[in-house]
C-alpha cells in the first residue's frame, strides 16, 4: 500500500508546501487562435494516445476491415457476378461502410468521456471548449485514416486495383475521410446528447447497419425489390460508394447506375452532404458543448 | 471581504417522472482569503452542486458567486484562470500516465510544453509519484489516483482550490496520508473549499465548517463552536452484544435528557444526560441488571456527530464507521 507523502511534512516548513512562495503560474502570452489550435492538438494528442493504450479500438480499427474484406471477397465473391469482378466492386463499400461506422466512435467516445467526467475536468480549466470536439473528430479522422491503409493493402493483396490516376486515388481518399469527418460531428452531437455510450453503439448499428446494406456497397441494386431499390439509390452511402468507384476507376462499362438524381451525381452528392453535416453540426455541437452546465 | 462568496444559490432538476429535486435550496457561503472551509453534509445535501456552480460546470436558476471579486457566472473564463479543482466528477484520463495527466492539464492552462512538463515533474514528486509517474493511471491504486486528481488541481499554484470529498473511499491509511498532504498545501496560504461526508475530516482540516442538508447552510461555525452549540456531556456505551436493542432504549431515555442514538449496529450508544456521573452510574447499574454484558461506557464531550445528528435529525450517512476506522 502506499502513502501519500511522509508524516513529517505537516506545517509551513513542510516539503510538501505546494504553493511555497512562488506564485500562481500565469499563462504564455498569445492569441485566442493560437490557443484554440493548441487546445485541439493537446485534445487530439490525447485521443491518440487512447489508440495505442487501449488494444479495443486498435483490433476494431485494424482487424475489423481485414477481416470484412476476406469474408466479402471470398464467401459472397463467388456468387455475386459483377462487370470487372467483385473485388473491384466491393472494395469502394467496404471503405465506405467503414469510415462511416469509425465515426460513430466520436459518438460513443463523447458519451464516455462526459460519464467519465473527463470532460468536466476540461470545463474547469481555460481551454476552448470547441478544440474539445475538433480533438474529438479529429482521432476518429485518425482512426478512419488508419482503416483505410489497413484495407487498401487488404484489398491490393486480394486483387483490387485503383484503375484511375493518382489524382483520382487522392480524391477517393479524401472524399471518404472527409464524409466521415462531418459524419463524426453529428455523432459527436449526439454523444453529448445521450445518458450512455451504449445507447450510441447500439443505436447507431440499428441505424447504421441497414443504410450501409440497403445501398450498393456490397450488391448491385437493380434487382432489389422496388422500395428497397428506389431506397438505395437514394441513400447517401451509395452516393459515396458510387463517387469513391468512379474515383478509383472501378466502374468498368456495364456497371449499372440507378436513376435517382443522387446515383446520377454522387461527387456532388457527397460533397453536399459533406457541407450539410458540417454547416449544421459544427455550430450545434459546439452550442451544445457549451451548455453542458446549463440544464 | 471573503474571497469566495455564493448568495441565496438555487438549483434545481426535474427527474423524469418525478417531482422536481431542489439541489441547493438559497445556499449562502463565505470563505475568507487563505482559510479551510469545509462544506459537511450527507449524500445529496448539495455540496457537489455548490462545488460545481463555483467551478463553472454548471450554471444555479438563481443567486450568485464571486471568487476574489469575479463574477463566476459572468466571466467563467478569468475564474478557470485562478482556480483548481478535484474530486469525484472532474476525473484523470485512465488511459493516459500520471506524467501525461499533468502535463495535459499544464498544457490546458496554456503553461506551455516546456513549463507544463518542469511543472509536472514537480508535482509528481511532490506527490511521491516517481515511480508510477509512467504507468498509466487506469492500474493505480485508490490513493495514487486521488494524488494524481489533487496534483491536476495544483498545476498552476491556483489561489483558490475546490476539493470535492478528496478522501471518500479512500482506505484508512490513504486517508490519513492525503489529509497530511491538504494541511501542508493549505499552510502555503491557499483558500480551500472543501466537501466532505466525514465529520473528522472537516473537524481536522477545516478553519471553519457549513453543515448543508436539503440545499442550504444549517449552521456554520468552528468546529468547536458547532460542538458548544450542541451543548452538555453524553453518556456512551458499547456492548459486547446487539440482542436486547429495546431495553437498552429504554434503560437510557429512563436516564437521559435527549433521545438515545444506536450506532455500530446497535452495539454503540449514546445519549445526552444532564448529570454525567449519576447518569453513568445508574445506566451502568441497570444495563448489568438486565444481564447485558459491556465492552465500554463512559462520558464524553460532544462530538460533530452529536452535532450533525441534532441539527439534521438523521445521522452523517454511514460515514460514522468507516470514520472510526481512520481515525
Amino acid at each position: 500500500m502506499s502513502t501519500v507523502g511522509s508524516s513529517g511534512t505537516r506545517g509551513a516548513g513542510g516539503g510538501l508546501d505546494a504553493r511555497g512562495a512562488s506564485a500562481t503560474l500565469e499563462p504564455d502570452p498569445g492569441t485566442a487562435i493560437g490557443r484554440f489550435l493548441s487546445d485541439g492538438w493537446i485534445a487530439t494528442r490525447r485521443n491518440l494516445m487512447k489508440i495505442i493504450r487501449v488494444p479495443d479500438i486498435l483490433v476494431f480499427t485494424l482487424l475489423q476491415p481485414i477481416m470484412f474484406v476476406l469474408l466479402f471477397t471470398y464467401v459472397f465473391g463467388a456468387a455475386i457476378d459483377v462487370p470487372g469482378g467483385y473485388t473491384s466492386f466491393l472494395m469502394a463499400g467496404i471503405f465506405a461502410q467503414t469510415v462511416v461506422f469509425g465515426s460513430t466512435y466520436s459518438g460513443s467516445a463523447m458519451a464516455q468521456d462526459l460519464k467519465d467526467g473527463i470532460i468536466d475536468r476540461f470545463r474547469t480549466l481555460p481551454m476552448n471548449g470547441a478544440a474539445v470536439l475538433v480533438g474529438r473528430t479529429n482521432g476518429d479522422l485518425v482512426i478512419n485514416g488508419l482503416s483505410m491503409l489497413v484495407m487498401m493493402g487488404t484489398g491490393w493483396l486480394v486483387g483490387w486495383r485503383v484503375e484511375s490516376s493518382v489524382g483520382g486515388f487522392l480524391a477517393g481518399v479524401v472524399l471518404l475521410l472527409l464524409f466521415a469527418y462531418a459524419f463524426s460531428w453529428l455523432m459527436a452531437f449526439l454523444g453529448m446528447s445521450v445518458r450512455s455510450p451504449e445507447i450510441i453503439n447500439n443505436v447507431s448499428f440499428l441505424v447504421l447497419f441497414p443504410l450501409t446494406f440497403i445501398s450498393n456497397a456490397f450488391v448491385p441494386t437493380e434487382n432489389l425489390p422496388t422500395p428497397l431499390r428506389i431506397f438505395s439509390e437514394w441513400n447517401p452511402v451509395s452516393a459515396l460508394v458510387q463517387s469513391a468507384r468512379e474515383l478509383f476507376g472501378n466502374v468498368p462499362a456495364g456497371t449499372p447506375v440507378g436513376d435517382a438524381w443522387t446515383a446520377q451525381n454522387p461527387i456532388l452528392t457527397v460533397l453536399i452532404g459533406i457541407s450539410a453535416l458540417l454547416i449544421v453540426f459544427v455550430p450545434l455541437s459546439i452550442a451544445k458543448f457549451a451548455a453542458l452546465g446549463k440544464k | 471581504m471573503p474571497f469566495i462568496e455564493a448568495s441565496e444559490l438555487v438549483k434545481t432538476y426535474t427527474p423524469k417522472g418525478a417531482p422536481v429535486v431542489r439541489a441547493l435550496d438559497g445556499l449562502s457561503l463565505q470563505v475568507p482569503q487563505g482559510t479551510v472551509t469545509a462544506l459537511l453534509g450527507p449524500n445529496g445535501a448539495g455540496k457537489t452542486t455548490t462545488v460545481k456552480v463555483l467551478t463553472t460546470l454548471i450554471s444555479p436558476d438563481s443567486g450568485a458567486a464571486v471568487i476574489d471579486g469575479v463574477d463566476v457566472l459572468a466571466e467563467p473564463e478569468r475564474v478557470r484562470r485562478m482556480i483548481g479543482a478535484s474530486g469525484q466528477y472532474a476525473a484523470v484520463d485512465e488511459n493516459l500516465t500520471g506524467f501525461e495527466n499533468l502535463e495535459m492539464v499544464g498544457r490546458l492552462y496554456h503553461l506551455g510544453a516546456k513549463r507544463a512538463k518542469a511543472r509536472a515533474r514537480e508535482l509528481i514528486e511532490l506527490f511521491d509519484l516517481v515511480e508510477a509517474q509512467n504507468r498509466v493511471v487506469k492500474g493505480f491504486s485508490g490513493g495514487m489516483r486521488r494524488r494524481i486528481d489533487l496534483a491536476g488541481a495544483l498545476v498552476i499554484n491556483p489561489p483558490v482550490l475546490f476539493l470535492d470529498e478528496p478522501t471518500t473511499g479512500l482506505d484508512p491509511r490513504s486517508r490519513l496520508a492525503l489529509w497530511d498532504v491538504i494541511e501542508s498545501l493549505v499552510s502555503g496560504g491557499t483558500t480551500v473549499l472543501l466537501t466532505t461526508q466525514y465529520l473528522e475530516e472537516a473537524d481536522r482540516l477545516a478553519d471553519s465548517i457549513s453543515v448543508i442538508d436539503g440545499g442550504r447552510v444549517i449552521a456554520e461555525g468552528t468546529a468547536d463552536e458547532l460542538k458548544a452549540s450542541v451543548g452538555g456531556q453524553r453518556v456512551a456505551l458499547t456492548l459486547v452484544d446487539a440482542d436486547e436493542t429495546e431495553v437498552v432504549r429504554g434503560i437510557l431515555q429512563r436516564y437521559g435528557s435527549g433521545e438515545a442514538v444506536p450506532s455500530n449496529e446497535g452495539k454503540t450508544w449514546v445519549v445526552p444526560v444532564d448529570d454525567g456521573p449519576t447518569a453513568l452510574g445508574r445506566i451502568v447499574g441497570e444495563v448489568t441488571a438486565a444481564g447485558l454484558q459491556l465492552h465500554d461506557a463512559g462520558m464524553r464531550r460532544p462530538t460533530l456527530d452529536d452535532v450533525f445528528l441534532q441539527l439534521t435529525g438523521h445521522a452523517a450517512a454511514d460515514a460514522g464507521t468507516d470514520e472510526k476506522g481512520a481515525a
